[in-house]
């Protein structure tokens, strides 16, 4: 039969063909230009479009920031050098960059005092944020908030001194009590601080701030992009703890409990940031002893604080409904008792589950620092829009101070959510 | 014969306060509320000190009195002669008005940009990824700022629209966009104009009713009535008609230039479109996220089997995606409006109207009754945001996925 067919045809080829390379348009960056950009009508209009909306913001943008001037002492003066040229006048930036970090008046030669304390938080973070760091690192973690205060406020170093030493005394309570019952341990340790604070109050004279190493800075002259990350770092820090208290109190079987838990969660986020500002601004001075006077910064960060809070604990509620029944049933089938439970299985799991949405409120309220500027506090927006665009040398310089301002939020805001993302993969203990 | 027994009850002793769980929460219960009840006392007491010695009072006379400040945009008659109240009640009416703008005009961004970020096109895709992480990574009082100075120190002055060679011209005769606002024609309601506007509400009503009835003859018949077309025609036939029999009641009044501004028209001051644009497009690239992971969560599987029970791409989307990602997209969208709602109130930093600029701000610094100012000022906006979670609760509840 194939010997038939085989006389039958003129030729049969009886080698095969060396193989050709594809076509053209079928491979390398070709094929992928016209899958991805130009696959459909449609789609080439569109990439039309995108290329010259690029092009449209790209081509004034460019030029003003290349041809901007950075040497200059006014307005006027960049525009004499730029002589009717397109350009940005970051001479602003070069002039007042240590104002605008650090605020109007802190004083210029203890500007390496906040840089100082920015630098070490590096390493106070270090090893929260990355678990394969050494543990004991945390034990700088721990004194950190302490060095920072003593670094940023200066003053006497034996009120960050008393403070450490009330919290070491409260934890020695705590450890020693905690074996026979959580609370005896819980409100052992608190005693135990406050006695040591009350002690140590009274140890320390009254002049001790005057002939301090470090010269005392009052709060109201701190500013700048340096107030932002304060506020953003510290109420974050404090919210925590409150938060996980709140969800853990919002989860309660007791009423009264989840009641006052229910309430103060859904108050503080029915209400704009803005108007618990003014409440620090206005109020919250008239429910303080008629005698003390608390300052601003502390108002104000006692108020973020409540509110990131509110909104912590929502998340955390989140991820304490998102274990399963049989996390807790476990827990209490091995005779743990509530503090036990918690404190060894349900948070562990549930604050691992709640991080990225942490991260998120985090993000968020560091962002919503800037909106203290509205009760004139000048951190770095307030600073821009107050002294600096109403000085006869800069008034006017728009773009450059906000867009220095927005540069300085999106590194910080992008950077956190990149480590975010990376969190969440990194505890992604599932498999798939 | 054995015969189970309850274990001996022990009479109550005052160490099962702590020791047994059955008593142990009452305790912590009333240990809660003494604490409440010391810590409302203490901060009480302060604050009728601090009052008394300021020489205070808790009073809300002052909403009644004449307020003595003028607003430039109001959607309710008012002048600086009307009362405080009556300047609150303009600022609450200004809020609700840009949050509702600011919503619309933010989720048009925010699905238009979520679903560009799942096109086919790389260029499109990386172009709203970078809006997206731009506009979510910057504070929003920074955006508004910008848009405001944007709208007053770019934006031509109205005098530049004027002589023969003007630098700025009106966008077709009916707009101007200048540093003082946007002005833009204003539609005059003459005699007769109530017939078409309900004739307009009567057509809406129509096309709801046709496509119920079209659903309804698919379900029971199976035949296909056409829905688009028809409504298209429902929408825009009877609305012109009738336009046209009444003898066209509805004109424009647009913006004229005279003297040193235009007069005329309506005018959208600089601030409210700062605050409008600037929150859209800022909660805009939130809902963008909302919208693409909700697409996302719905498998690939769903609309494979869809397509292999024969549905057309169109209606692939439309009966099988959408339903089931509306249900993820809709709650966080929700909590969206309650965002744009609580940031509308940042107007107070470009001078915007809204109920934080006037009761929270003039009122408040004109009468010094801060308290009952801020008090006013949290409770409507914990109305507006309890309203609000309600609805989603509601929705939530009427979406939820009925399992076992």
């Amino acid at each position: 039969m194939s010997d038939v067919h085989a006389h039958s045809v003129a030729f049969v080829r009886t080698e095969t063909l060396p193989e050709l390379p594809p076509p053209a348009a079928e491979t390398g960056v070709l094929k992928w230009i016209r899958e991805n950009l130009f696959a459909t009508v449609p789609n080439a209009i569109l990439t039309i479009v995108s290329i010259y909306v690029v092009y449209a913001i790209l081509s004034g943008v460019l030029p003003w920031i290349f041809n901007g001037v950075w040497d200059a002492s006014s307005l006027a003066e960049c525009r004499e050098i730029l002589n009717g040229t397109s350009g940005a006048c970051f001479a602003v930036l070069a002039e007042r960059w240590p104002q605008l970090i650090f605020g109007l008046s802190y004083p210029a030669d203890s500007y390496w005092r906040p840089a100082l304390a920015f630098f070490l938080l590096f390493f106070a973070a270090a090893p929260v944020m990355f678990f394969d760091l050494p543990r004991k690192l945390l034990l700088f973690t721990a004194i950190y908030p302490f060095i920072a205060y003593w670094l940023i406020w200066g003053g006497t170093i034996m009120v960050p001194l008393v403070a450490l030493v009330g919290f070491v005394a409260g934890y020695l309570v705590y450890q020693r009590l905690v074996t026979n019952s959580f609370a005896a341990g819980f409100f052992g340790g608190v005693a135990a601080a406050f006695v040591v604070w009350y002690i140590g109050g009274l140890l320390i004279p009254d002049d001790a701030s005057d002939t301090a190493m470090l010269t005392a800075v009052p709060s109201r002259d701190l500013g700048g992009f340096m107030l932002n990350l304060m506020l953003g770092v510290t109420c974050v820090s404090l919210s925590i703890p409150i938060g996980i208290v709140l969800a853990l109190g919002r989860q309660s079987s007791m009423p009264l409990i989840k009641w006052i838990c229910v309430v103060f969660i859904e108050f503080i986020r029915g209400v704009p940031l803005i108007t618990l500002l003014f409440v620090a601004s206005v109020m919250l001075a008239y429910f303080f002893p008629p005698e003390s006077t608390v300052d601003l910064f502390l108002r104000v960060v006692i108020m973020i604080t409540m509110f990131s809070a509110a909104y912590i604990a929502e998340v955390i509620r989140g991820g304490l409904a998102a274990l399963p029944k049989g996390q807790y049933e476990a827990a209490d089938s091995l005779g743990l008792d509530y503090a036990q439970a918690m404190r060894l299985i349900i948070l562990p799991q549930a604050l691992k589950i709640s991080i990225p949405g942490i991260v998120n409120i985090a993000v968020g309220l560091f962002k919503d620092t800037v909106l203290v500027s509205v009760i004139s506090m000048f951190d770095i927006l307030g600073f821009i829009r107050g002294p600096l665009l109403s000085s006869t040398e800069w008034n006017g310089v728009y773009w450059e101070l906000l867009g220095f301002a927005a540069l300085l939020f999106f590194v910080t805001c992008y950077g956190i959510s990149q480590y975010s993302q990376w969190l969440e993969r990194r505890l992604a203990t599932d498999h798939r | 014969m054995t015969s189970i027994t309850d274990p001996p009850q022990g009479s109550f002793r005052l160490s099962m306060l702590i020791n047994d769980t059955r008593y142990r929460s009452l305790t912590f219960q009333a240990i809660a509320a003494i604490l409440l009840a010391l810590s409302i006392w203490y901060l009480g007491n302060n604050l009728i000190q601090n009052l008394r010695q300021a020489g205070l009072n808790i009073s809300y006379s002052f909403l009644g009195s004449p307020a003595g400040y003028d607003i430039n945009q109001t959607l309710v008659e008012y002048d600086s002669q009307s009362t405080h109240s009556r300047a609150a009640l303009v600022g609450v009416l200004n809020t609700l008005l840009v949050a509702f703008l600011a919503c619309a005009t933010a989720t048009v961004f925010g699905v238009l940009a979520g679903v560009l970020r799942l096109s086919n096109n790389w260029l499109v895709r990386k172009l709203m990824a970078v809006y997206v992480e731009i506009f979510r990574n910057i504070p929003v009082l920074i955006w508004i700022i910008i848009i405001f100075t944007i709208m007053t120190a770019v934006m031509p002055a109205p005098r530049a629209f004027r002589g023969e060679n003007p630098e700025a011209t009106m966008l077709f005769d009916a707009f101007a966009v200048t540093n003082r606002g946007i002005y833009i024609p204003a539609p005059i309601w003459g005699p007769g104009s109530m017939v078409v506007v309900l004739t307009f509400l009567a057509s809406i009503a129509s096309i709801f009713f046709y496509r119920r009835y079209a659903t309804k003859t698919l379900y029971d018949t199976g035949r296909l009535l056409p829905t688009f077309w028809p409504s298209v025609g429902l929408f825009f036939v009877p609305v012109i008609v009738m336009f046209f029999v009444m003898g066209q009641p509805i004109s424009l009044d647009y913006p004229v230039l005279g003297g040193f501004n235009f007069a005329g028209g309506l005018q959208l001051g600089a601030p409210l479109i700062a605050l409008w644009f600037a929150l859209s497009i800022y909660t805009g690239a939130f809902i963008a996220e909302n919208v693409r992971a909700g697409i996302q969560a719905v498998s690939k599987g769903q609309s494979e089997a869809a397509g292999a029970l024969g549905l057309r791409s169109g209606r692939i989307m439309s009966l099988v995606v959408l339903p089931q990602a509306l249900r993820v997209i809709i709650p966080p969208l929700i909590s969206q409006y309650l965002n744009i709602t609580k940031n509308s109130s940042l107007a107070i930093a470009v001078g915007y109207a809204d109920v934080t600029a006037t009761l929270g701000g003039i009122t408040l610094n004109q009468t010094g009754r801060a308290i009952e100012c801020v008090l006013l000022l949290m409770l409507f906006y914990l109305t507006i945001s309890l309203t609000i979670s309600a609805v989603m609760n509601f929705y939530n509840n009427s979406v939820k996925l009925k399992e076992r």
